[in-house]
């Protein structure tokens, strides 16, 4: 991204609604939840200005709905909730990868289950963006650590949503939520704001569900092509279909665009790494302490690297695997009881020590809790 | 120039239709083509968009833009598509079950907002796709597949309902009484604002069979026993009414439907006039 920008300094919420704007979003959608309620009230000051849509739905189901539709209408779209209104999201997530929109959900992450507290910050909903909607699919993640992230990931997340047509969850926090850091407003070159391209061919061959060709266009109703959008298994036309071969094939499909482009989706930051005795691999708020335990371990001689998982899904397996392969141990810290860890111990098998530190106490992970573990990992070690 | 017709709407490839020998949606699905047909609908400014259910397969068989989602949700999605984009015409076709009972919440927002949708809802007193079981219009004392001692609750006056809703379009037909249908969906299809028709419809197989209705010739008689006129119901008691399909037009009013008002937000916002006290 080019340099130039204005320089702000504000709240991650205003940072990732700014964001939505400078992609192109034009149509919000949701219901007012806390930690991200200040998502809807920038969106409905800013939208109407634009010639966009602020609605507020009903409820959390008819959010996500209202946006899957004015998505296909041809609005770039998005809404902002937290854990109860994500998992009432769950079913027409699912319709959104079926029917291949794009479009951008926004989780500023709270303590859970249930309302759980609702003021407080975790980060337990990663497992629950992955397979939260029921079925097999393919899914994208982004975790911002910053407020600038918050701006930047959430132009990238509209970029992602559009070339793949997927739906593409932006898992932040309530500390990155409502974080107040310096933020740069880059200007975008074109080639950053991905706009939908109309189907190349003549209406009467245009199959919205082609497969084969990488990622059909999506078009939008009201134009030239008449096209059918369905939840149901479909087939290229979008006709329901219960052929089980037909089924596979899709099903196939959703997963396949996405995890066989990791090496295009996946995004890491990577501090340290090249000498690192101990690699902690970290994502979203989290991300502030690791780097501070790094600075910190380095200080006193320690080799410490952190690996910040930017794309939590499709999960960075090579570049886990990369940061881990030479270290001593790999320390997972979050705000839940190992949704990470556990695929970090995946990747990395059982020759290196991988160990969390899991905090779900609703405050966030100190550097010293970091610390201490990497210490008690040492003394096991000698 | 030929004129258009129901036909020119309709999937005829997908015949014949999945549905049951004497059910009603064929019928509810001929009289919305055929208002189609008259209003010379474009194929590219149309989006059905359904709900799930043996009603909500409907757009199988229809080849304008089409939005399949999910139970009880078509509204929901219909809100999206146009407040996106205003110059659609959107129409939600779904069940009682779907549109009253998972969906109800949806239905009542959707007429308070006033979204310029039309909402088309077939009424069979259950849930056709799934066998039959009871649903919030389900008449007290029916038998369903999960009322088989008899149904304990009070179905939904439906028309009531989206009418206290503030829908400025209301209305009931039957499949009794195609003809006033035809008519009452091409009303509705003209109405800016959000328009709401329930028809009544015969599911002979599930509700028809455990009532004592199983073919298609005594739902109809049922439906035709029971329905009164608007104008005849005027003059029945409630105890004289109860039961009984009332079939017109409800409300028809004008009201300024949601996007013409948002427009005007618009020129608010772009004129940075904001309210509120904190200003
Ligand atoms: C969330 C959810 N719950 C339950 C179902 C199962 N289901 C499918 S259709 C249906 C009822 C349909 O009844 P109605 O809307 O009255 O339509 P009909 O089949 O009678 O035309 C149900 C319960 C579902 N698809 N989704
Ligand atoms: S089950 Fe009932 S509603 Fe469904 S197709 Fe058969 S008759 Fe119609």
């Amino acid at each position: 991204m080019t340099v130039k920008g204005n320089v702000r300094f504000i709240q991650g919420n205003e940072a990732m609604a700014e964001g939505a704007l400078a992609a192109g979003a034009r149509f919000f959608a949701g219901y007012p939840i806390t930690p991200s309620s200040e998502i809807a009230e920038v969106s409905s000051r800013r939208l109407p200005k634009l010639g966009g849509v602020y609605v507020q739905m009903e409820d959390e189901i008819g959010s996500i709905a209202a946006v899957i539709g004015a998505s296909v209408a041809g609005k770039k779209s998005f809404t902002a909730t937290s854990g109860p209104g994500f998992s009432l999201m769950q079913e027409n997530l699912g319709v959104a990868v079926m029917a291949e929109v794009p479009c951008v959900i926004i989780n500023v992450q709270r303590s859970g289950p249930s309302t759980g507290l609702a003021t407080k910050p975790a980060q337990g909903d990663v497992m629950q963006c992955r397979w939260g909607t029921h079925g097999d699919h393919g899914i994208i993640v982004l975790s911002p650590s910053s407020v600038q992230d918050c701006y930047d990931l959430t132009i990238k997340a509209f970029s992602l949503a559009e070339e793949y047509r997927t739906p593409v969850i932006l898992l932040a926090d309530e500390i990155v939520g409502h974080m107040r850091e310096k933020v740069v407003f880059q200007e975008l070159q074109t080639d950053e704001i991905k706009v939908r391209k109309a189907p190349g061919c003549s209406p009467e061959y245009y199959k919205p569900f082609r497969l084969g060709e990488g990622v059909t266009p999506l078009a939008c109703y009201g134009g030239e092509h008449v096209f059918r959008v369905s939840g149901s298994t479909h087939d290229e036309w979008g006709f329901a279909c219960s052929r089980p071969g037909n089924a596979e094939k899709y099903i196939r499909h959703y997963t396949e665009k996405i995890e066989n482009n990791r090496d295009r989706i996946v995004l890491t930051r990577e501090y340290n790494l090249s000498d690192a005795e101990y690699t902690i691999v970290t994502f979203g708020c989290t991300t502030r302490s690791a780097l501070e335990a790094m600075y910190i371990a380095r200080s006193t001689g320690k080799r410490v690297g952190v690996l910040e998982l930017v794309t939590l899904w499709p999960f960075a397996e090579e570049s886990v695997m990369e940061a881990c392969q030479n270290a001593r141990a790999v320390i997972v810290p979050e705000m839940n009881l190992g949704q990470v860890l556990r695929e970090v111990q995946r990747v990395v098998g059982r020759n290196i020590p991988v160990v969390g530190v899991n905090k779900v106490d609703s405050k966030a992970i100190r550097p010293a809790e970091i610390l201490d573990k990497i210490r008690e990992v040492e003394t096991c070690l000698v | 120039m030929s004129s258009i017709k129901y036909d020119d709407y309709l999937l005829k490839d997908k015949l014949p239709l999945f549905w049951c020998g004497g059910c009603g949606n064929g019928n509810v699905l001929g009289s919305i083509l055929r208002a189609f047909a008259n209003l010379k609908f474009k194929r590219q400014k149309t989006v059905v968009v359904t709900g799930i259910g043996c009603w909500g397969k409907a757009d199988d068989y229809i080849n304008t833009n089409t939005f399949h989602g999910t139970h009880g949700r078509a509204l929901a999605f219909a809100t999206g598509i146009k407040l996106a984009n205003p110059d659609l015409n959107v129409i939600a076709l779904m069940g009682d079950g779907d549109g009253a009972t998972i969906g109800g919440n949806h239905l009542i927002h959707a007429a308070r907002r006033n979204v310029d949708i039309t909402a088309v809802l077939v009424n069979n007193f259950n849930y056709g796709m799934t066998g039959g079981q009871y649903s919030g219009t389900t008449p007290e004392h029916s038998f369903t597949s999960t009322s088989r001692y008899g149904h304990i609750e009070e179905g939904f006056d439906l028309c009531k309902l989206a009418a206290a809703a503030g829908a400025p379009f209301v209305a009931r037909g039957t499949v009794y009484g195609i003809t006033q249908l035809d008519k009452l969906v091409e009303q509705a299809l003209c109405k800016k604002g959000f328009s709401f028709v329930e028809v009544i419809t015969p599911c002979p197989t599930h509700f028809g069979r455990l009532n004592g209705l199983k073919t298609a010739s005594l739902m109809l008689n049922w439906i035709k026993e029971n329905s009164v006129t608007k104008n005849q119901a005027e003059k029945m008691s409630d105890g004289e009414i109860r039961g009984k399909f009332v079939t017109g037009v409800f409300v028809d009013v004008d009201k300024e439907d949601y996007s013409t008002r948002y427009k005007k937000l618009q020129q608010r916002a772009a004129e940075a006039v904001e309210g509120g006290c904190d200003k």
